[in-house]
């Protein structure tokens, strides 16, 4: 909503978490939002809230406020069960303007990154993408948004001085989670899903977990990663048993895709997925700046060429300048002794 | 079907920096290019026409440069290409670039959908497609990997997420965004780039589409860019690891270790 004077701002209080919710379970990047939103919510002398829309939802209220959530507004209804954009923008939009939250952070994940620009647009809302910082700005209590954009090579800091509320999108693994403090309580608000918000037009008929060939990139904290130095799908089962060993995902580079060893859910950089694992292992990539974009900012870099001065090399931690073919079994060897 | 396919110009990212001195982006001199995700965007439009009739429409909001690109979609196929230009639009964040979109969608008479690629390479946020949806009231998919049942009424889509995918089906009219595994772009034939080029591009302004201008521009946009700063460096130095294999694997374990990775 655009606000006009600081009476009305006044009026918006309070930071919202958006949960990121499978059935039975709140995802991990929820409860880094919620250390987020704790920090946040200290900052301005407010209350930290964690909304939670599904099916079975108020289940999961009691996990919220051992994460710091001093309120949980649940709307749990069955015609929440499938994920369809449009009703849960509904439901979220009419709890925004009920309760009028000043700042609402929400996951930057597939259903995050759909549903939260459509609830922007729909309560004229502030909206920035994939923040890496989120501070309060002591002089204006305004939220200082931190973002990088131009494929990484620039940082971006952004303000929303007269729309409320402010939102903001934040990726996996970016903040630290708030701490878990067992037998937390706080105060569980639910809310109605009036027929209007039900879509007419959308509807999921199916939801598959890809159990065969799984692809959680944006989950990994070790992500073994392969390009044109692999060679071709033999060389992708062995990056596949090193990320099976270390409970890892398997990434790609460009090449490595669009050479049909390895599908393009595995693709990390400009036109696949940005990831941030806590290790990051690239196994004869040369590093193309567009691949670069998408890793360089995961906590340890390891990479494995024969060819020493490539642009990954340059970039990694550890940069091991030998066969991948012969260096990964021999981790792998060393692993297992552990 | 009348499919709008909304694409956008952007500068090829790699190249740009910011000026240490003047601590501005420096545009000068860099190429542009049609932002890759929107090439299947427009691939798939022309291959559902080609399926059940109808027209591609190619939309874009930009400066009048980005009547290029507009062209590059009509030589894949598009069977038309309308461009949003006027000095009203300079400085819309994602809010206002998807109210003026949505502003030129119903510009264009009966749309029964509307296309767009995931994101935009340089502004990466991904919400312009979304955004059109909810200012036009429609229903939305995104991350669209593949259409497997489509009609003049409705499309059956698998969507991407991050442990699979879902079914879902949307009645039309409605707003998709799709992803690199939904089609192979065709590399356009020269007969069709040199007829694109000699393709009148209309140009069209916020008045002729009817948009409010008070929601336009930096005056509509709710949020503001204050600052832009260079990334900070890369902490650390490469230690560079040789050896034998064996070798280079007990060192590189060795640290995984101390740092409680394995």
């Amino acid at each position: 909503m655009l606000t006009r004077t600081d009476a009305e701002r006044r009026q918006w209080r309070n930071v919202w978490v958006v949960a990121e919710l499978r059935p039975g379970e709140v995802k991990d990047v929820t409860f880094e939002l919620l250390g987020a939103g704790r920090r946040l919510a200290e900052a301005r002398g407010c209350e930290l809230w964690c909304v939670l829309l599904g099916e079975g939802v108020c289940d999961l209220a009691a996990e919220c406020f051992a994460h710091q959530a001093d309120v949980v507004l649940a709307v749990d209804d069955p015609r929440l069960a499938g994920f369809v954009d449009d009703t849960y923008a509904n439901a979220l939009d009419r709890a925004i303007r009920t309760h009028r939250p000043e700042i609402v952070l929400c996951a930057a994940t597939a259903r995050g990154r759909a549903l939260i620009p459509r609830v922007a647009v729909q309560t004229y809302a502030g909206l920035t993408a994939d923040c890496t910082g989120l501070e309060i700005d002591p002089a204006t209590g305004l939220l200082i948004q931190t973002r990088p954009a131009f494929g990484g090579n620039i940082l971006a800091t952004i303000q929303c001085a007269d729309h409320r509320p402010q939102m903001a999108s934040v990726r996996p693994r970016v903040m630290a989670p708030a701490a878990r403090e067992p037998g937390r309580t706080g105060r569980l608000i639910r809310e109605d899903l009036p027929a209007d918000d039900v879509s007419a037009a959308a509807r999921v008929i199916e939801s598959v977990r890809d159990t065969t060939d799984t692809v959680r990139l944006a989950d990994a904290d070790f992500i073994v990663a392969g390009g044109r130095g692999v060679g071709g799908k033999k060389g992708f089962q062995l990056l596949r048993s090193f990320a099976d060993l270390v409970g890892g995902a398997v990434g790609a580079s460009r090449a490595a895709v669009d050479a049909g060893w390895v599908d393009y859910a595995h693709q990390v950089g400009q036109t696949g997925q940005t990831v941030q694992p806590r290790t990051y292992l690239a196994c004869g990539i040369s590093g193309q700046v567009q691949h670069l974009v998408g890793m360089q900012s995961s906590d340890l870099i390891i990479a494995v060429n024969r060819e020493p001065d490539t642009p990954m090399m340059q970039l990694a931690d550890y940069a091991v300048v030998g066969n991948l073919f012969e260096v990964l079994p021999a981790m792998m060897d060393e692993v297992r002794k552990l | 079907m009348r499919i709008a396919v909304c694409i956008k110009q952007v500068p090829a990212t790699h190249e740009v920096s910011i000026d240490p001195e003047t601590k501005r982006i420096q545009r000068e001199g860099i190429a542009s290019e049609l932002n890759p995700f929107d090439l299947y965007a427009v691939e798939q439009a022309v291959r559902l026409v080609a399926e059940v009739g109808g027209e591609v429409v190619a939309l874009s909001m930009g400066p009048r440069q980005a009547q290029a690109s507009l062209r590059e979609a009509m030589a894949m196929g598009a069977d038309r290409a309308v461009l949003l230009s006027d000095r009203a639009f300079a400085g819309s964040d994602t809010w206002a670039t998807s109210y003026a979109l949505a502003c030129g969608i119903r510009s264009l008479g009966a749309v029964d959908l509307v296309l767009c690629g995931k994101q935009a390479i340089d502004g990466d946020t991904a919400q312009v497609g979304p955004g059109i949806a909810a200012h036009l009231g429609w229903p939305q998919v995104t991350y669209v990997s593949a259409m497997t049942d489509v009609s003049a009424e409705r499309i059956v889509v698998k969507r991407m997420n991050e442990e699979g995918y879902e079914v879902v089906e949307l009645t039309l009219p409605g707003v998709m965004t799709v992803v690199k595994d939904i089609n192979v772009p065709r590399v356009p034939t020269l007969p069709s780039v040199l007829a694109s080029r000699r393709a009148d591009v209309p140009v069209r302004t916020a008045e002729a589409v009817g948009a409010d201008p008070e929601q336009l521009g930096l005056g509509g946009s709710p949020t503001r860019v204050v600052k832009i700063n260079p990334p900070p460096p890369r902490q650390g130095k490469t230690e560079v690891v040789e050896g034998t294999a064996a070798e280079c694997a007990r060192r590189i374990v060795h640290e995984l270790r101390r740092r409680s990775i394995v």
